[in-house]
């Protein structure tokens, strides 16, 4: 028996993919919250909460890119091109951002300046990521090896739309970790922010689920032909689940619960992708297999990776847990 | 002459200009990230107040220069895709797992006890923290091995065949990552990222000398600094010599530009300045001295070095810029021999902390490492053009078929940027150097959180004050 390396790679980097967006988002979520956070003490407490994490979990991304580079080149290399505006806004996001985790403690004048730029940041890049997720699922033009569409085209109402939606959906992640990472006022203040930002996502859930298969044939057969329909079916019933439980759950004040439900609606979202997308990397015309790289690479980046990979998570689990529970006015890192 | 403001040149300079912005962290983490591994090892071995002091000291700079690092790093790993689509597709299977090794190995070992190291003091106990420094250190000098494997094998392709649809595919692994110049360019980087580190710490000890002589931690600073730049700048200059031994063997268009070379010679004179002509093949105003190039370069009087004309012109590099950059790059490597001598002249007489010109001139050295560090980089990058893969595949075919206006835009975008984001990164660098390193340093992490007990027991949060057991 062989094994399929590049279906493997495809799920490596699938989980890789899902790793950044449920760890960045919540980061990136609390910039985008921050305009509404006013009082100074408490913006210090939700940086704080993340201060420890945020770097890991952005290389979640660097995995992704150099990991796409590794194992899918040509996808790599006919994708980035087609959303260079996108994909160079966010990375400009991301610099402000990321330098204000810092800046911000380096001078008093200059702060308010930084705290715009963490917000401001955070809001582009998770705007740009979702504008590239959609113009990927609307399909990119490739003539020979590659990208042969003009630099406007990841332009659409469908990649506004799921831009939006990640918005919504890392806000919604980020008021969840905070509700449970904190106290008193600004955990309320989370509390009744987090149903608001549930129906959005829910709602954008729901406009991205029935614009998707109109886009292409495709899509709509892989989720209504038979005997696909059998397991794609349970994920819109399990979405409905999960926010139930979820509106329960915000009800009770329950402190932990709403992060993991948020957590468990990105899932769904993703496997949702995952059913409309695959086998393709790139559609409308690559496959995995068309953009895999020849096997000798697939095998030696395969080797290391799974030795690697369990021991990251294990000590990324351990810098988690060396920083758990609530984070205290204070506790941060402030001189 | 290409257009300056093609579609590909503009792609060119941004590579330049956010690789360069870059490497200057890169360049400073790495050195810092062992030097503070080094501080706290003495500081948990002697017990010596003066250690701890200067870790905390350096380990707020180091936090603000590891985040500069990181973030302009991200959008080096997006660029090879944006503007250079046919590269990354060709070379995707060689460099790829490379990089994805680096990701792997390096990326997530630094980020993931970065937190740890800058906030985790008072939650992990000493042991554990001591643990995080050095993992951090460790994982930027991984980081290293595997992005100058990358970037030489771009130099000195080894290992790969080239498969029918244009890949690089690997054959041999060993060959691909220990590839011909691999080895002198990790040892010359590493080294000029230890010396850089040194050099910056010197010119803050040195600074603050000049204030006050009698500050322990700026004595510790610049004591330890001048040692680094006694011990390693000769080194540097031997290696950099074996590596530039190693590019006359496998890229000598290279070394016929740095030299200024256009004609062949046997005993060839050592041009010490001059302006290479590119146009008129000629290197005007030369200063030589007769047969020393010859010497330097193939050790006898009479071997035999050839100049640019042996390449067809579309294959030449750009001597008029590496001539300049190398000599920038020896020049400050020879300054950086004097201060270290001059250093343990002082050491010798007892003076080290009692020279106001020597503490002068090593705060004037202060950010020369940088311009060698960049200097260098240009002379081998510029030097390997016109192709990315050397001899193999031309920078002319790598790039992606991106509208001009976009390029143009982006580029723009970039420079705006970065100048703004990093002046003001540079800034408050300055400003956390220019305040002297204080006997009551000020701990980067706060008194224990209430919330939470810390897990090793109360020994830990009196780290800020309590003398360490002997």
């Amino acid at each position: 028996m062989t094994i399929d390396l590049a279906f493997v790679w495809a799920g490596i980097i699938a989980f890789a993919v899902l790793a950044y967006v449920i760890l960045d988002g919540f980061d990136l979520g609390i910039g985008i919250l921050f305009p509404a956070i006013k009082n100074p003490q408490d913006r210090d407490t939700a940086i704080d909460s993340i201060a420890p994490v945020w770097d890991g979990n952005e290389t979640w991304l660097v995995l992704g890119g150099g990991g796409l580079f590794a194992v899918f080149p040509l996808a790599y290399a006919v994708v980035l091109p087609a959303l260079y505006m996108p994909i160079t806004l966010m990375l400009l996001a991301l610099v402000f951002r990321g330098v204000a985790f810092e800046f911000r403690h380096r001078t008093v004048r200059g702060r308010r300046f930084w705290d715009g730029a963490f917000a401001g940041g955070s809001m582009v890049a998770a705007l740009c990521q979702g504008i590239a997720l959609g113009a990927l699922v609307q399909g990119i033009h490739i003539e020979g090896r590659a990208y042969a569409g003009g630099w406007w085209d990841w332009l659409t109402p469908f990649s506004i739309l799921t831009g939006l939606a990640l918005v919504a959906g890392y806000a919604l992640l980020g008021a969840t970790w905070l509700i449970s990472k904190t106290q008193d006022d600004l955990q309320a203040r989370c509390f009744r922010w987090a149903l608001p930002l549930g129906a959005a996502m829910l709602a954008f859930i729901v406009a991205v689920s029935l614009a998707t298969p109109l886009l292409n044939p495709v899509y709509a057969e892989r989720w209504f032909a038979w005997p696909a329909v059998l397991y794609a079916a349970p994920v819109p019933l399990l979405v409905a689940a999960v926010s139930l439980a979820f509106w329960r759950a915000i009800r009770r004040r329950a402190e932990r619960l709403p992060f993991l439900l948020a957590l468990a609606l990105f899932l769904l979202s993703y496997i949702g992708l995952g059913i409309s997308l695959y086998p393709h990397i790139v559609p409308p015309s690559l496959t995995i297999w068309d953009a895999a790289a020849p096997e000798s690479s697939l095998k030696f980046l395969l080797a290391g990776g799974a030795v690697l990979l369990p021991i990251i998570l294990a000590y990324t689990g351990y810098a988690y847990w060396v920083f758990r529970g609530k984070v205290t006015p204070g506790s941060g890192y402030h001189h | 002459m290409p257009d300056l403001f093609d579609a590909l040149m503009l792609a060119r300079f941004q590579f330049a200009f956010v690789i360069t912005f870059h490497i200057v962290f890169p360049a400073f983490s790495i050195g810092l990230a062992s030097y503070l591994a080094v501080l706290e090892g003495l500081w948990l071995w002697t017990g010596r107040d003066v250690y701890l002091r200067v870790f905390r000291y350096w380990l707020k700079i180091f936090a603000l220069v590891f985040g500069m690092g990181v973030v302009s790093g991200v959008v080096l790993s997006y660029q090879i895709g944006t503007n250079w689509g046919p590269y990354a597709d060709r070379t995707g299977p060689i460099l790829g797992p490379l990089m994805g090794y680096e990701v792997l190995t390096a990326f997530f070992l630094e980020a993931g006890f970065l937190g740890v190291m800058l906030f985790g003091m008072n939650r992990v106990g000493r042991g554990l923290h001591f643990f995080a420094t050095t993992m951090v250190a460790v994982g930027t000098l991984i980081s290293a091995f595997w992005i100058l494997s990358a970037n030489s094998w771009m130099q000195t392709p080894a290992g790969y065949e080239i498969a029918p649809n244009g890949q690089f595919v690997p054959v041999d692994w060993w060959a691909a990552v220990f590839n011909p110049s691999f080895p002198y360019r990790l040892a010359h980087m590493v080294l000029a990222a230890y010396l850089t580190t040194a050099l910056v710490v010197g010119a803050v000890g040195a600074w603050h000398l000049l204030r006050d002589r009698e500050n322990a931690a700026a004595r510790t600073m610049f004591s330890m600094a001048m040692w680094m730049a006694a011990l390693v700048a000769p080194v540097q200059i031997v290696v950099g010599d074996f590596h530039g031994l190693n590019t006359l063997k496998h890229q000598p268009a290279k070394i016929a530009a740095m030299e200024g070379h256009f004609e062949t010679h046997r005993g060839a004179p050592l041009i010490l300045f001059g302006l290479p002509d590119m146009e008129a093949e000629t290197t005007r105003y030369a200063i030589e001295i007769p047969k020393l190039g010859s010497l330097i370069l193939t050790h006898e009087w009479d071997g035999e070095l050839k100049g640019l004309k042996e390449w067809p012109r579309q294959d030449r590099p750009n001597a008029t810029i590496v001539f300049w950059s190398f000599r920038i790059m020896v020049g400050i490597g020879v300054l950086m021999v004097m201060l270290g001598l001059w250093s343990l002249f002082g050491r010798w007489r007892s003076t080290l902390y009692a020279t106001p010109w020597l503490h002068r001139f090593a705060v004037a050295m202060g950010p020369s490492g940088f311009i060698a560090v960049i200097a260098g980089w240009v002379t081998t990058e510029v030097g390997r053009q016109p192709w990315t893969v050397y001899g193999l595949m031309r920078t002319s075919e790598s790039v992606s078929p991106i509208a001009t206006p976009a390029v143009a835009t982006s580029l723009a975008t970039f420079a705006v940027v970065y100048f703004a984001v990093f002046g003001a990164g540079v800034f408050y660098l300055l400003r956390l150097m220019r305040r002297p390193p204080s006997v009551d340093e000020p701990a980067p992490t706060p008194a224990p959180d209430v919330a939470k007990p810390a897990l090793a027991g109360g020994a830990v949060g009196r780290l800020a004050t309590e003398e360490p057991a002997p």
